[in-house]
């Protein structure tokens, strides 16, 4: 039995669907992340698991038991769920300590093991030393700490984060996304993971639902995300990547400019028809001589249009000699192609990916 | 890992039921909030319409009250002194604010600080002692400003009469200009150096580009400004009977008050009073639809950057007159009252045998019914800022949080006494609450119940601001941790609301010890309070006496707002919200 069951759950706002029926389904002990852009209805969606907003219809499961439903909802003080949200909201009013402590202590906690727990929590947070300080005191990331710490510390059934990393400088971003990651393997809470950052995402999370529009476009562990998106949005959302629009006779796929092999590729492109790919600019290769014919690869003559040179690598725009697509191209920072030189673009089929 | 027992008792609250309980409270706790607000706002403003329409013994539907209160010459007079003393007021108090706000938002005049503590003086002085100084200063012939100018010049009479509409004019200008002042500055400093420099780069010189680009851009806000001191012009009560009284004319607020002699007629008083109530309705309304203009005043959001225009030296010019305002408002009348509150005989002048401690002595020791007052002030105005902050912060909390529907029904009630100058709530009260069956007449309840909703407003916004800094996740972290929302309020909003409530606890009890125009109409024989009492003495013409008690106001006054800025940062009373 799953942990956390979101069943065709609606939050409707007069005709504005905020979230619009979506089915989520979380084990015990993983890391999930509601990923999307603003407005597309994953915090909405968090405060409704949070119990903070009714849903308008679906209902939401815990355990088998029902948490939210239209007709009424568990209130957000008895769910035994915690949440760190955006602004952290640690209590000005009290010191690093007596915030850990304030959700033992409503447990009826005794008094030494409150203690015990919340020294382990903070060693465990690396802020032990500042157990005194009043949150003022404290820089961003510190406070960060404190409220993982505050949230973990009641070993809730389900812990909920509200975008918590996007009030902190880069560099600190980046380090607490694997804090976060680091706690979730050493506690093992089921946890909902809210951002629009698809880096925090993947760094974090077993499995990543995209949302958009009030809807989940997909759920999917990082890589088959990135590798097999199943919706143009999807695909767009999660890195760089080229769209191409091909017609297939059942023998070939035929883009503009050049033809691909049907065989070259799986079961769920259309044999006959339109088909769209989403295909990756470091998914094909540039190179200045005709490439040998790998197995399943097929190159094609193409003309380079711009380029620009970043350091880690290069990104070019570049053009089969026939037709008008253009095509975004990454290579590695060795391969210097002038502008208007004729060169051959490698694709690799099994790294194109169809989408709906 | 979950507690089983807890997740089993949190199934008990799904369903149906539960939500029906919840919506019940929340209709109960509309209702009874309602009800408060229904007792302090809505019934007497209904009943003071509806009394301007009864006959006064029989309750029977009548227009004589209407033709007593406008069919007497003296009446609409009294009408027409009043818009000429509000006009005469707002274009004055213009005259005094907009230079020295302009000057010290955006120029390098110097003394800055010292002229905006001024300005805050002059905002914290009642106006009635305002007028009590000019008194001093300028009464015929034995007023000081008279006495030197026959020393001067010989002559055998003074040239100023502070009892005339031009001294009451000057009298309650010297004391509202700081309302034009905020208003104006606080525009000023959103008006970003770069719209000037636009001007400056096309060839305009200082003077052109304030008088085409700055100052146009801040018309709203000044044209609000004229409508407050407008409307505060004619709704007070103290200064102009303290002055016209003697000059032998009216205006409305005195006017009214002459209802309240022997024989009471509040049914005439109540009509008398609708001009003033639709007056102020009329303006408020036309003051928010100037300033919410969007994109006029509040030019650019982030206020850009400001730079200081250099005035040269015009820069001691402009000081000059920022002195000589304050002089009038604040120096001159402080000067002569304070002496007036040492002396044996103000008119003896400043000699050291003419000083004297027993005024105090005689209100602080000698005299119970003085001590009785003063005590009387205090604790009223304590009580209803207690009260008004409890009430006003339960309704705001309500309303930010849409606990119960409709709250914005809530919200409008509690600054509804904005637009009900104080005298015509006085009335309203009088006319509710001052006959069976409640019979609340001469009693503290019906001070303390008027004192509270002529301050509502105030406490509202300061309480709703207040939760309005505070982000509700703060409250979410405790519920998701397992509290419920009293705990929440206990453990966490209230700490942190403790400073805000605080500000608005002495925004309520400042105001509330020196208010006169609610107090007048309502205070019996052992209610009286030290406005009240400072209007009986300048009846009996004891000077010396009174001015030791407005000492001992302002003293208290200064005191606790100095503990105000000091607790919650310069200026808390100035800021507009």
């Amino acid at each position: 039995m799953s942990r956390l069951k979101l069943s065709g759950v609606s939050k409707r706002y007069g005709d504005f669907f905020a979230v619009d029926t979506i089915d989520l389904e979380l084990q015990s002990g993983e890391f999930v992340s509601l990923l999307g852009p603003s407005g597309c209805g994953k915090t909405t969606t968090l405060r409704m698991i949070a119990g903070f907003v009714d849903p308008t219809a679906g209902i939401i499961e815990m355990d088998g038991q029902v948490l939210s439903s239209p007709a009424g909802s568990v209130p957000p003080d008895r769910r035994q769920m915690s949440m760190i949200f955006q602004s952290y909201a640690i209590w000005p009013n009290m010191t690093v300590q007596q915030n850990v402590a304030f959700g033992l202590e409503l447990r009826r906690m005794p008094n030494a093991e409150v203690k015990r727990r919340v020294g382990e929590m903070l060693e465990v947070v690396h802020m032990n030393h500042l157990a005194d300080r009043y949150p003022a005191e404290l820089s961003g990331g510190q406070q960060q700490r404190v409220a993982l710490a505050r949230a973990i510390v009641i070993r809730p059934s389900v812990l909920l984060l509200d975008e918590p990393l996007s009030n902190l400088d880069a560099t600190l971003r980046e380090e607490m996304r694997f804090e976060i990651r680091r706690l979730h393997d050493e506690f093992r809470v089921t946890t909902v993971y809210v951002t629009h950052d698809q880096a925090e995402a993947m760094v974090t999370s077993d499995r990543i639902a995209v949302m958009n529009h009030g809807r989940i476009d997909q759920v999917d562990h990082p890589r088959a995300l990135y590798n097999k998106p199943k919706t143009r949005f999807v695909a767009g959302f999660i890195g760089r990547t080229n769209f191409i629009e091909g017609t297939s006779d059942g023998h070939e796929i035929s883009f503009d400019g050049f033809a691909l092999p049907r065989s070259a590729f799986g079961r769920d492109v259309p044999s006959q028809g339109k088909a769209v790919f989403s295909v990756r600019p470091h998914s094909m290769r540039l190179s200045d001589v005709p490439p040998t014919a790998r197995d399943g690869c097929t190159s094609v003559a193409v003309i380079v249009l711009e380029r620009a040179f970043l350091g880690e690598h290069w990104d070019y725009v570049v053009k089969p000699r026939e037709g008008a697509l253009t095509l975004k191209v990454t290579t590695s920072p060795l391969d210097d192609f002038p502008i208007g030189a004729p060169a051959w673009l490698e694709f690799e089929p099994r790294q194109m990916a169809s989408i709906a | 890992m979950t507690d089983k027992s807890l997740d089993d008792r949190a199934l008990h609250f799904s369903g149906v039921a539960s939500r029906l309980r919840r919506l019940d409270a929340s209709i109960l706790l509309w209702l009874a909030l309602i009800a408060v607000l229904a007792f302090l706002v809505l019934n007497p403003i209904l009943r003071l319409i509806i009394s301007s329409l009864q006959e006064t013994d029989t309750g029977h539907f009548t227009f004589a009250n209407y033709r007593v209160a406008y069919g007497n010459i003296r009446h609409l007079q009294a009408l027409v002194n009043s818009l000429e003393l509000g006009i005469g007021v707002a274009l004055l108090a213009t005259l005094f604010a907009v230079p020295i706000a302009w000057a010290i938002s955006r120029t390098d005049m110097p003394g800055k600080a010292f002229v905006r503590l001024m300005v805050f003086a002059a905002f914290v002085t009642p106006p009635y002692l305002g007028a009590i100084g000019w008194i001093l200063l300028a009464g015929p012939n034995s007023g000081w400003l008279n006495k030197v100018w026959m020393a001067l010049t010989g002559a055998e009479h003074g040239i100023f009469n502070i009892y005339s509409m031009t001294g009451l004019i000057l009298v309650v200008a010297v004391t509202s200009f700081p309302y034009t002042f905020v208003f104006t500055s606080s525009a000023l400093d959103l008006v970003s150096s770069e719209m000037e420099d636009a001007a400056n780069i096309l060839g305009a010189r200082t003077l052109r580009t304030t008088l085409r680009i700055t100052l146009p851009l801040v018309t709203p806000a000044i044209i609000g400004g004229i409508i407050i001191s407008f409307l505060e012009a004619i709704a007070l009560f103290g200064a102009p009977a303290l002055i016209a009284l003697p000059a032998r004319f009216n205006v409305v607020s005195t006017q009214l008050w002459q209802f309240f002699e022997y024989p009471v007629r509040v049914e005439e008083a109540a009509a008398y009073a609708m001009p003033l109530l639709a007056i102020t309705v009329l303006m408020f309304w036309l003051q928010r639809s100037l300033l919410g203009r969007k994109g006029y005043t509040s030019v650019t959001g982030k206020g850009g950057e400001r730079r200081m225009i250099a005035l040269g030296p015009w820069r001691w010019v402009m000081l000059g007159y920022a002195l000589f305002v304050c002089a009038l408002s604040v120096f001159l009348p402080m000067v002569v009252l304070l002496q007036a509150a040492f002396a044996k005989a103000w008119g003896r002048g400043f000699s050291l045998d003419n000083l004297t401690f027993h005024n105090f002595y005689y209100l602080l020791v000698e005299q119970t019914q003085a001590k009785q007052t003063i005590l009387n002030t205090f604790v009223y105005s304590a009580v209803t800022a207690f009260a008004a902050i409890s009430l006003t912060l339960a309704i705001a909390y309500v309303v930010s949080r849409k606990l119960v529907p409709w709250s914005n029904v809530l919200a409008f009630l509690c600054v509804a006494p904005f637009v009900v100058p104080g005298i015509v709530l006085a009335i309203g009260f009088y006319a509710a609450y001052a006959s069976p069956p409640l019979a609340l007449y001469g009693t503290a309840t019906i001070l303390i119940l008027g004192f509270t909703t002529r301050f509502l407003p105030i406490a509202y916004t300061s309480s709703a601001a207040g939760l309005r800094s505070i982000n509700p996740e703060m409250e979410e972290a405790v519920r998701i941790l397992g509290g419920g929302r009293l705990l929440a309020i206990r453990k966490v909003l209230i700490p942190l609301l403790k400073k805000s409530l605080a500000g608005a606890w002495i925004l309520v009890f400042i105001p509330a010890t020196r208010e006169l125009s609610a107090a007048i109409f309502l205070v019996g024989p052992n209610t009286r309070v030290i406005s009240v009492m400072l209007f009986d003495l300048s009846e009996e013409g004891n000077f010396e006496v009174l001015s030791a008690l407005g000492v001992i106001l302002l003293i208290a006054t200064v005191a606790i707002a100095a503990i105000g800025s000091k607790m919650i940062g310069r200026d808390f009373m100035l800021r507009r919200d």
